[in-house]
């Protein structure tokens, strides 16, 4: 076991658990499809933030970019194509008290990435050089994933491709119009 | 803090149960799915804390279906409506004795 996390961990790691809790109480609350998906962004995201601080920046990014970005980006185009959103019933832009906080929240991230990008990262904050379970120290964050999954995996990692293909393939055969292919 | 983590896990894991067995639109029932596989990621990397880097490697999989399952999913949920002009579990009873 490793020692037991400082304060400024703790705080974060029930902050976004709490927040990751909400927004699936609010997604599965939600009349909206779109509403929905956009909540389930959410507890996506927070969980991404959870994977980093216990050790999996790697699989954090693709958290963000495969599940956040690419699934549920699928989602809502087929709630859009199907046209079940009901895009009057949700309203663009809230009144004022909306800009304003969507205003203060912008300033508030762009001060921060302002800031960030000025400084030299504290120490907790870095990936580990040194990986969770054995292995050089100058692997990285990729590395430490990569180096078992192509080798004691590498079998499952190939027909992970072919499973891709077929999905792809019967995704094709399955939402093509019937006789879309005669002319 | 992984107690936490996998209490957490449970917590959504039973969310997405909830709402699987609640809803009636389909692809809000697909989402549902997505939040429990998310949860049972977020089982794998808490243990991969303790067991090492094998269960971030199983995240990965588990991805990737996730990623298979949603289109192949969504296509098939295309394909009912375009039967049916409808997307509600409601009124998709073919299979009703």
């Amino acid at each position: 076991m490793p020692p037991s996390p400082g304060l400024f961990y703790q705080v974060h790691f029930y902050l976004f658990g709490l927040l990751a809790i909400a927004s699936a109480l609010a997604f599965v609350t939600r009349k909206s499809p779109i509403a929905a998906a956009l909540w389930l962004v959410s507890v996506m995201f927070n969980l991404a933030a959870l994977y980093v601080m216990m050790d999996a920046h790697f699989v954090g990014a693709i958290q963000v970019l495969v599940y956040a970005g690419a699934i549920m980006v699928v989602f809502l185009f087929v709630v859009m194509l199907l046209n079940l959103g009901h895009a009057d019933e949700l309203s663009d832009i809230r009144g004022t008290w909306g800009r304003i906080a969507a205003g203060a929240v912008g300033l508030a991230l762009l001060a921060q990435i302002m800031a960030m990008s000025r400084t030299r990262f504290l120490s907790v904050l870095q990936p580990p050089t040194n990986p969770v379970f054995g292995g050089p120290p100058d692997r990285g964050a990729i590395g430490t994933v990569a180096q078992p999954l192509f080798t004691e995996h590498l079998l499952a990692f190939e027909l992970t491709s072919i499973l891709l293909l077929t999905a792809i393939v019967g995704a094709v055969a399955v939402g093509k119009r019937k006789g879309a292919n005669d002319t | 803090m992984i107690p936490e983590a996998l209490a957490l896990s449970a917590v959504l894991f039973t969310i997405g149960a909830i709402g699987v067995l609640t809803r009636r639109n389909a692809i809000l029932i697909f989402m549902c799915v997505e939040l429990m596989l998310n949860a049972v990621n977020l089982t794998f990397v808490a243990l991969s804390k303790l067991y090492g880097v094998t269960g971030q490697v199983f995240v990965v999989f588990v991805m990737t279906v996730a990623a298979a399952e949603a289109a192949v999913g969504l296509a098939i949920i295309i394909a009912i409506f375009r039967h049916g002009q409808t997307v509600n579990l409601k009124n998709i009873n073919l299979l009703k004795g």
